[in-house]
């Protein structure tokens, strides 16, 4: 009897001898992968940092309105982020990479997903980035078209033509990234159209009697179209 | 001769035909038939009674004009001048008209009078502005005779002026030419000039003509690349000069035109404006600039609205360019009343300088920077208007002096934060 449970458990070390000698190599070359992983991401973030530095990328998204949202959330410039988003995505690529070797079942699935899905998450961060920089530079360019020509409430219509085009930006980033697309279709629709009836009311409502001292110059009942004209200094 | 390529080959041809010309006059139109009649007159008498044994060349470069504009202009009879001026060409006066574009674009427009006065070898070139109604005989020929006569290369106009009129001229682009440049040019952008060929044909070649400033501001980058090259460079006085009805829309065109121009210009010019201190006058024919004081109606309170509101919802595009003293500064005067406002010289001067810095390193769109200039030119010459109001002419003079002076004494500042403060 006693014979027989040592020879149990000698067995049984045996195979866990064996099993762990038949893995061991394998966890050390996902420590390896994970340590080269973490240099080549480490390496990758100081010359993504340097490059975005050179090419003065905080500026870039200062002006697209990028860093006032990050600020706002407490988050660290649009350089550090970026940069350190490529150490993680490269680190826990390779770490991926390691773990795959270990053989471990249904795992090698999810980390072809994984991989897969990685130029579409960076195809929406590229929409959102250009599109926070559309964003900033049309509603700055409405901003400065509407103060110089002297139209009420400037910075309402500078507000709403940002507000639309990150509704459209954030429905083409979630359509990229595969989340809840139908939901996003049908809200931007929503919103979408919301706002044009609001301004299609607005202007209609607001517009009325412009509408109709424009028709009624246009068509002579009202005086000429050089009567709403005013004097302004010559520049030239 | 590269720029032959910029000319259509039934204009090529005649400019073929016509061979060499000692003097060519350029036109540049577009809708123009209801003064262009009398200024060609005008053109032609003044080459005849002026200049009747060198041969000359009028040029009509079109913008597309819908109204007959070139057919008046190559129509224009010499014999009718000829007949009441009792003068008599001992050469054969070509007129020439070309369409260059479907648009009007006065930089393709020069273009197009420079690449034709280099084909023709002109010794001396003028343009005249086809709106000068008050251009005389002796106009056109105070601006061929120092390029023709007295080896001059680039002769710029003066002006008698209702004194609110061109305020960007004496506001800005005036001192800020003559404390960068440190020559005293009285209308670095000018509608109506005469160039020698030499100059010409280097403006010609060296100017980037893709690019914006040089498509809408060719005027000023030519009088800036004369100064540039050492050219020689005089002022003649051309009588009066109509004052013009402009409207609030006409004032952001005429800021790209010119301030934008000014602006871009700087960068390749540093190494020639950063070391000069102080102006000098340059060769001026006539009275250097004369100021007429008629009453004018304009509506002062709309200046200052549009300053104050501009102030207000610029403030995020202001925080981007101007200093945070510079912008609290602007918030505190865009607060008084009509009464106490006063945007004074040295905050103008400030705000201009830190504007080009911002333009120079492109803090946001340089379109989008001088747009946001244009509301606060708006509270300076709300400003000028006030201080000059009841003054004499020599108080208006002695005010733009004032300012010049002040551009002058702050050019240290502008050279402080071109490359330095973020």
């Amino acid at each position: 009897m006693r014979e027989m449970i040592i020879s149990e458990l000698t067995q049984a070390m045996q195979q866990f001898t064996r099993g762990f000698a038949h893995i061991l190599p394998r966890i050390i070359v996902l420590v390896i992968v994970g340590f080269v992983g973490w240099v080549v991401a480490y390496f990758l973030r100081i010359v993504l940092r340097s490059v975005l530095r050179l090419i003065k990328f905080d500026k870039l998204s200062e002006s697209a309105g990028a860093s006032q949202l990050l600020s706002k959330a407490a988050l660290p410039s649009a350089t550090e982020l970026l940069s350190r988003f490529v150490f993680w995505v490269a680190w826990l690529g390779f770490i991926l990479l390691g773990i795959s070797v270990l053989g471990v079942f249904g795992l090698q699935e999810q980390i072809a997903k994984f991989f897969l899905f990685l130029p579409r998450l960076f195809v929406a961060l590229l929409t959102m980035f250009v599109g926070l920089l559309c964003a900033g530079f049309f509603s700055r360019a409405a901003l400065l078209a509407s103060v110089n020509a002297n139209l009420p409430s400037p910075r309402l219509l500078s507000v709403s033509i940002r507000t639309i085009i990150i509704i459209f930006v954030l429905s083409l980033v979630f359509e990229e990234v595969g989340v809840g697309e139908q939901t996003m279709l049908v809200a931007f629709g929503i919103a979408f159209g919301a706002v044009m009836l609001g301004l299609a009311i607005a202007f209609g409502i607001g517009g009325k009697d412009l509408a109709q001292q424009f028709l009624e110059t246009r068509f002579g009942r009202g005086g000429t179209a050089d009567e709403g004209k005013e004097d302004e200094l010559s520049p030239l | 001769m590269a720029e032959e390529s910029s000319l259509t080959d039934d204009f090529l041809g005649q400019l073929i035909s016509v061979g060499e010309v000692d003097l060519l006059v350029g036109v540049p139109t577009h809708n123009n038939s209801k003064t262009i009649g009398p200024i060609v007159e005008t053109i032609q008498a003044g080459l005849l009674t002026f200049f009747p044994r060198e041969r000359a060349a009028i040029i009509n470069a079109d913008g597309g004009s819908r109204d007959g504009t070139p057919g008046l202009v190559v129509s224009a009879a010499i014999g009718d001048v000829q007949r009441s001026s009792k003068m008599y060409a001992l050469r054969t006066l070509h007129s020439i008209s070309t369409q260059y574009a479907s648009g009007p674009a006065r930089g393709t427009a020069l273009r197009t009078i420079l690449a034709a006065a280099e084909l023709l070898r002109a010794k001396a070139c003028a343009v005249v502005s086809p709106e000068s109604t008050q251009i005389t005989t002796d106009s056109l020929a105070a601006l061929l005779r120092p390029v023709y006569a007295d080896t001059f290369d680039l002769v710029l106009p003066t002006y008698r002026r209702h004194r609110f009129d061109g305020v960007l001229l004496t506001n800005l682009l005036y001192p800020m030419t003559r404390a960068l440049y440190g020559l005293r040019i009285r209308e670095p952008y000018a509608l109506e000039f005469a160039f020698s060929g030499r100059l010409g044909s280097q403006f010609l070649a060296q100017n980037a003509w893709q690019e914006e400033p040089a498509r809408t501001g060719s005027e000023i980058q030519f009088t800036l690349a004369a100064i540039a090259g050492g050219y020689r460079i005089c002022q003649t006085f051309l009588g009066t000069r109509e004052h013009v009805e402009r409207h609030s829309a006409d004032l952001v065109p005429a800021m790209r035109q010119t301030v934008g121009a000014l602006f871009s210009s700087l960068e390749p010019n540093f190494t020639l404006w950063n070391t000069k201190n102080g102006s000098e006058p340059i060769p001026t024919a006539g009275v250097e600039q004369e100021f007429t004081l008629e009453p004018l109606r304009i509506n002062r309170k709309r200046l200052r609205e549009m300053f104050s509101t501009g102030v207000a919802e610029l403030e995020s595009v202001f925080r981007a360019i101007l200093a945070p003293s510079t912008l609290a500064e602007l918030q505190q005067i865009a607060g008084l009343d009509e009464a106490r406002f006063r945007y004074s010289a040295e905050l103008w001067v400030k705000t201009v300088y830190e504007f080009a810095a911002a333009y120079h390193k492109s803090v946001i769109s340089r379109d989008h920077i001088i747009q946001a200039l244009a509301p606060l030119f708006r509270g300076r010459a709300f400003t000028f208007l006030m201080e000059n109001r009841n003054g004499s002419a020599g108080n208006v003079e002695n005010n733009v002096e004032n300012l010049c002076l002040e551009f002058e004494r702050m050019k240290p500042y502008l050279l402080e934060i071109w490359n330095g403060r973020e």
